[in-house]
Parts: C-alpha cells; sequence; structure tokens
C-alpha cells in the first residue's frame, strides 16, 4: 500500500497552509477516526478555473498524501475537467483494485490503487478529495457560473 | 508457544478459538489483540448455541408446548447463570440487545415522570471526560429532553477520572462512569464514586463493559444501582447485552420499549406490565444468544476471573514495558500494569498516525484498534485525533505481545525513515 510516492507527499506535502483568497471553504471529518481537513477553493475571476487548493488538516499518511496529489492534479485545471479528475480518482479509490487508474488524468494519484483494496482506507485516501468537491460545488454556486457543467456535481454525497 | 503463560494452560484455551490459528493476508498467523473492541469465541460457546436450536428452540414465555418449556429453561437459566457471574440475582438482569441499548433504557426511563426517580430541570447528570460515547450521548439526550443540565469529572492526565474536578450536590440526580476506560484501561475508583453519589441521593450507573470480561466483578459488591456490559466482548454472542438493576429499583420502573411478552393484561384502552425483568424485555426475546452468552460465562468461571486477571496483568505489563523502550511511543494512560489497570493499552507515536501504525502491524497479522475508539472527547482531552489500541483477552500470548512491539518498532523504521 505504502508506495514511495506516497510517503514522498506524506513527508513533503505539496500546496499545504491556508491561503487567501478563496471562494469557499469547507471542513470535513472522517467520524471513525477524526481525521480532519479545512480546505479552500479559489476560482479564477471568470470562475471556470480552479486557481488555488489550500489545506491544513490532520490525519493519515493516505489522508494528507492523497490531498498533496489533489492539489497537483487540479490546481490550473478547469472546474469542469477538476470534476473529471475527482471523478476518475474516486472511480478508482472505490473500485476494490478492479480499476488502475489512468495516470494521465490523476497523476500521482494511480500510486493509491493498492488502498482500493483495503476498504477501510478508502474514507481516508477520499477525505481531501472530497472536501475538494464540496468547496468547488460551493465557490461554484456562490459564484453563480456554473452548476451544471459536469453532470458528476450530482454525485456528491 | 514459547513464551508460556504462569498462569493459564493456553495451549488447551487456544485450542477452543480456531479462528486464533487463521493465516492472514499477509500470510502471518492472526495475533487478535482487538478483544475490547469484541472477543473471539470458543467453541464451547458456539456448540451450545447449537445444541439449543438444533433440540430445544422454541418462542420464550410464549403458549404451552414442549419446546417452549425447554426454550423458556434455557432462557431462564442462562439468566441465572450469568446473575451468578457477576454477583446478582436472576430477576435483577434484564437482557438488552446490546449495553448501549441497557443504557438507554435507563436514561429514558429516567426522563419517564412515571419514575419517581425522573430527571428534570434543574437537576443535574454526571458522567466523565473518559466515557465511551455510549455512556455520553444518552445523558446528553436526557438533559436535553429534560431540561436538566449534564457535567462532567475531567480526565487526569493519566486518563483517570479526576475526583477533584467536580463536586457533587444534591440537584445531581445520576452518576454514570465507565468501570474500565475503554481506552486508557484505568479502573474507576468505584467505592468512592458510589459513596459520594450516595451521600447526595443520586443514582449511579456502571459501564461494566470493559471489566466484566477481564476481572471478578461482585455487583451487589459494588453496591451500585445500575450496571451494563455485552455479551460479544466476553466471549459470547452478539446482540446480546445485559442490564442489571437493583430489585426495589425496577421494580419501580416503568418499561422503555413496549410490546409483547412485558404485559400483565392488555385491553383497547389501556395495558399493565409485567413485573420485572419481563416489563423490559418487549417482542421476542434473543435466546440462542443468551444460551450462548450463558456458555461464555461458564467458560469463563471455569477457568477463574483471578487467573484470567492475573494473566492478562502480566499481558499488559509486557506490553507496557515493550512499548516503552521503543522512543517515540507515548502510553495513553497508566503506564504501571500494577497501579488499577486493566486491559487496553492505548498509544500514539511521535509523527506517524496510528492508521499508519495499525496498517503496519496488519500487514503482519496483528489486529488492533486505531482511532478515537468511541472516546472522542477523551482524545480530544489529550490533543490528539487517533491512538492505536493493543487489548487482550484470556487467550493472548506473551508471544502476541512481542510482535506488536516488534510491528511498532516497524511502523517507525518505515515510516521515519527519509
Amino acid at each position: 500500500m505504502y508506495q514511495e510516492v506516497i510517503l514522498d507527499h506524506y513527508k513533503r506535502p505539496h500546496h499545504r497552509g491556508l491561503r487567501e483568497p478563496y471562494a469557499a471553504q469547507v471542513h470535513h471529518v472522517n467520524p471513525t477516526c477524526g481525521d480532519e481537513v479545512t480546505l479552500r477553493v479559489a476560482l479564477s475571476a471568470d470562475g471556470e478555473t480552479v486557481s488555488d487548493i489550500s489545506y491544513d488538516g490532520q490525519g493519515c499518511s493516505i489522508s494528507q498524501a492523497a490531498t498533496s496529489v489533489l492539489t497537483d492534479q487540479v490546481i490550473g485545471q478547469s472546474v469542469g475537467a477538476a470534476l473529471k479528475t475527482v471523478a476518475a480518482f474516486t472511480e478508482m479509490i472505490s473500485s476494490r483494485g478492479d480499476v488502475a487508474g489512468d495516470e494521465d488524468v490523476i497523476g500521482d494519484g494511480i500510486a493509491f490503487a493498492g488502498v482500493a483494496k483495503y476498504p477501510a482506507r478508502v474514507k481516508c485516501a477520499l477525505l481531501g478529495w472530497m472536501a475538494f468537491k464540496d468547496a468547488l460545488v460551493q465557490a461554484s454556486e456562490s459564484d453563480g457560473a456554473l452548476a451544471s457543467s459536469d453532470e458528476s456535481v450530482e454525485e456528491r454525497p | 508457544m514459547t513464551a508460556a503463560s504462569k498462569t493459564l494452560d493456553l495451549v488447551r484455551i487456544r485450542s477452543d478459538f480456531p479462528i486464533l490459528g487463521r493465516r492472514m493476508r499477509g500470510g502471518n498467523q492472526l495475533a487478535y489483540l482487538d478483544s475490547g473492541a469484541t472477543s473471539q469465541k470458543p467453541l464451547q460457546v458456539l456448540d451450545a448455541e447449537r445444541e439449543f436450536l438444533i433440540t430445544s428452540n422454541g418462542a420464550v414465555h410464549r403458549g404451552a408446548h414442549q419446546l417452549m418449556e425447554e426454550s423458556t429453561d434455557a432462557y431462564e437459566q442462562g439468566r441465572a447463570d450469568i446473575a451468578a457471574f457477576v454477583g446478582a440475582d436472576s430477576d435483577e438482569l434484564v437482557f438488552t440487545k446490546n449495553a448501549t441499548e441497557a443504557i438507554n433504557l435507563v436514561s429514558y426511563v429516567l426522563g419517564d415522570d412515571r419514575f419517581d426517580r425522573v430527571v428534570g430541570p434543574g437537576d443535574v447528570i454526571v458522567t466523565t471526560e473518559v466515557e465511551h460515547h455510549a455512556n455520553l450521548i444518552p445523558w446528553q439526550e436526557l438533559a436535553r429532553r429534560t431540561g436538566a443540565t449534564l457535567r462532567w469529572y475531567a480526565a487526569t492526565d493519566d486518563g483517570r477520572i479526576d475526583l477533584d474536578s467536580l463536586e457533587l450536590d444534591e440537584h445531581v440526580k445520576v452518576v454514570a462512569f465507565t468501570h474500565h476506560s475503554n481506552v486508557t484501561g484505568a479502573v474507576a475508583p468505584v467505592a468512592e464514586l458510589v459513596s459520594r453519589s450516595k451521600a447526595v441521593g443520586a443514582l449511579t450507573v456502571l459501564d461494566a463493559c470493559q471489566s466484566v470480561p477481564h476481572q471478578p466483578v461482585d455487583l451487589h459488591g459494588l453496591d451500585v444501582d445500575f450496571a451494563m456490559f455485552s455479551g460479544h466482548k466476553m466471549l459470547g454472542p452478539t446482540g446480546i447485552g445485559v442490564l442489571y438493576g437493583r430489585r426495589e429499583l425496577l421494580n419501580a420502573m416503568p418499561p422503555f420499549l413496549t410490546g409483547g411478552s412485558m404485559i400483565e393484561t392488555v385491553t383497547m384502552e389501556a395495558t399493565t406490565y409485567a413485573p420485572a425483568p419481563q416489563r423490559f424485555e418487549a417482542g421476542t426475546p434473543m435466546t440462542s444468544q443468551v444460551v450462548g452468552l450463558a456458555a461464555a460465562a461458564r467458560y469463563l468461571r471455569a477457568i477463574g476471573m483471578d487467573a484470567v486477571q492475573e494473566h492478562e496483568a502480566e499481558l499488559v505489563g509486557a506490553t507496557l514495558d515493550g512499548l516503552s523502550g521503543i522512543g517515540g511511543v507515548r502510553i495513553i494512560g497508566p503506564t504501571s500494569a500494577a497501579d488499577h489497570r486493566g486491559s487496553p493499552v492505548s498509544f500514539v507515536v511521535d509523527g506517524i498516525h496510528a492508521h499508519d501504525v495499525g496498517q503496519v502491524l496488519d500487514d503482519e497479522g496483528v489486529a488492533v484498534r486505531v482511532g478515537h475508539h468511541c472516546a472522542w472527547p477523551l482524545h480530544r482531552r489529550f490533543g490528539i485525533a487517533a491512538t492505536a489500541r493493543a487489548s487482550f483477552a484470556v487467550y493472548n500470548t506473551l508471544d502476541e505481545v512481542d510482535r506488536l512491539v516488534a510491528g511498532v518498532a516497524r511502523a517507525i523504521d518505515f515510516f521515519g525513515r527519509d
């Protein structure tokens, strides 16, 4: 499960820390273990691009590294592309190992394919990703920009 | 087994638990160190349930055929065996779905104005900061329903109930506390808390889930008003918990759940209720589970709870010694096995999240609990989100403790290297 790339992201997380400005901030908790993340999303002036994701929190190597990978993949993407990235990572991590994942879409996220075989750890890997999805929807709604740019918005838990 | 127990024939005991021989996904034999969450079941318990189901199964307390008679006898004999195991009389035990339901039963009845001990506005409910959520949230809810105030004893730095943190007065109507903390292992000063509660006329509620499987418990001797424990943590089945209540209290209490079996007479307008304990056992009861739990009580009794306690103290001592010898490991709870301490040993490792420690152990077949163990406020008190917890039962060995300690050292090595 613990690929080197996961340990690297865990020990040296990318884009960590809370920054201004931001369009939405969310706080997500994994109630089974108490891990938590506070995550902010900033959008471009036209509301179409994820210009920054900043975060703070505490959790296991899987949750922290997965959030770091998220920021690498999604900062700079269009809102629609970001949601597709989230959907691809979610599909892989929820597949019990049946979906290998596409490195072109989820980047270092493919290192988490092994995590998918451990059902108890799937929520760890998704903590930051679900927080981002929630924050992105809130940011987009407050921005008035989208709502329907991608159907996966409707999948939010 | 190279590191045999001083007190028990562990080879024989372990042969009663086939699951302990299992090879796990990493290829290693299971080392089951999570009995505080749920214990494994011996063949004697499984056989007792099966024997009952293939010979005597019928509906308890209903009708008049032979199977019903045998089922009712098995159920009531089970009640008597379990009562004897914890130093109570059989009419003082109520069977519930689990210990959580037993606490809810008491907390709901304490909000019922038919009960002369009913809690109301201006009254105070007391619990402690070391409780499992099951002995906190029902009291939060009772306070919310009744307008009473919830207060609590704080936890000390070594995870005990801090007796100096709260003064009881005559407004306190109930004091609920755990016998053994499911996180820190600290054993509560039951006599002192009972004495203080009695001095102000408050009822006492003892969560005995973590004590009954691990030490001799004499509920009459402890002199508490209510106590509860679960079947599945004491080598018995899931789906069965036990509420103990002093006879005069149970007889004075209105029902919690209502329906069949708990009645005396029923008309379309009104119902009168059966005496305790039937009054609190609405619906068809858990019959084979009671038979299995009684077998578990007999199994433990045959070994002897003094011997069980001594054996587990040896395991806890070895665990505390082993983990204390690893730099960066901090025990959350009393650090001496001799110091009023039960089975669970919870710990944190500097710089490594409990989930990651648990994962490394799991890969080696060592099963521990990670997380907040349903005691989130206690973890907050210590400024931590999660701990890893090893907890023991009669079947564990010093070899398994050695595997735990070696696995923690390996986790530090793995996550520490740069």
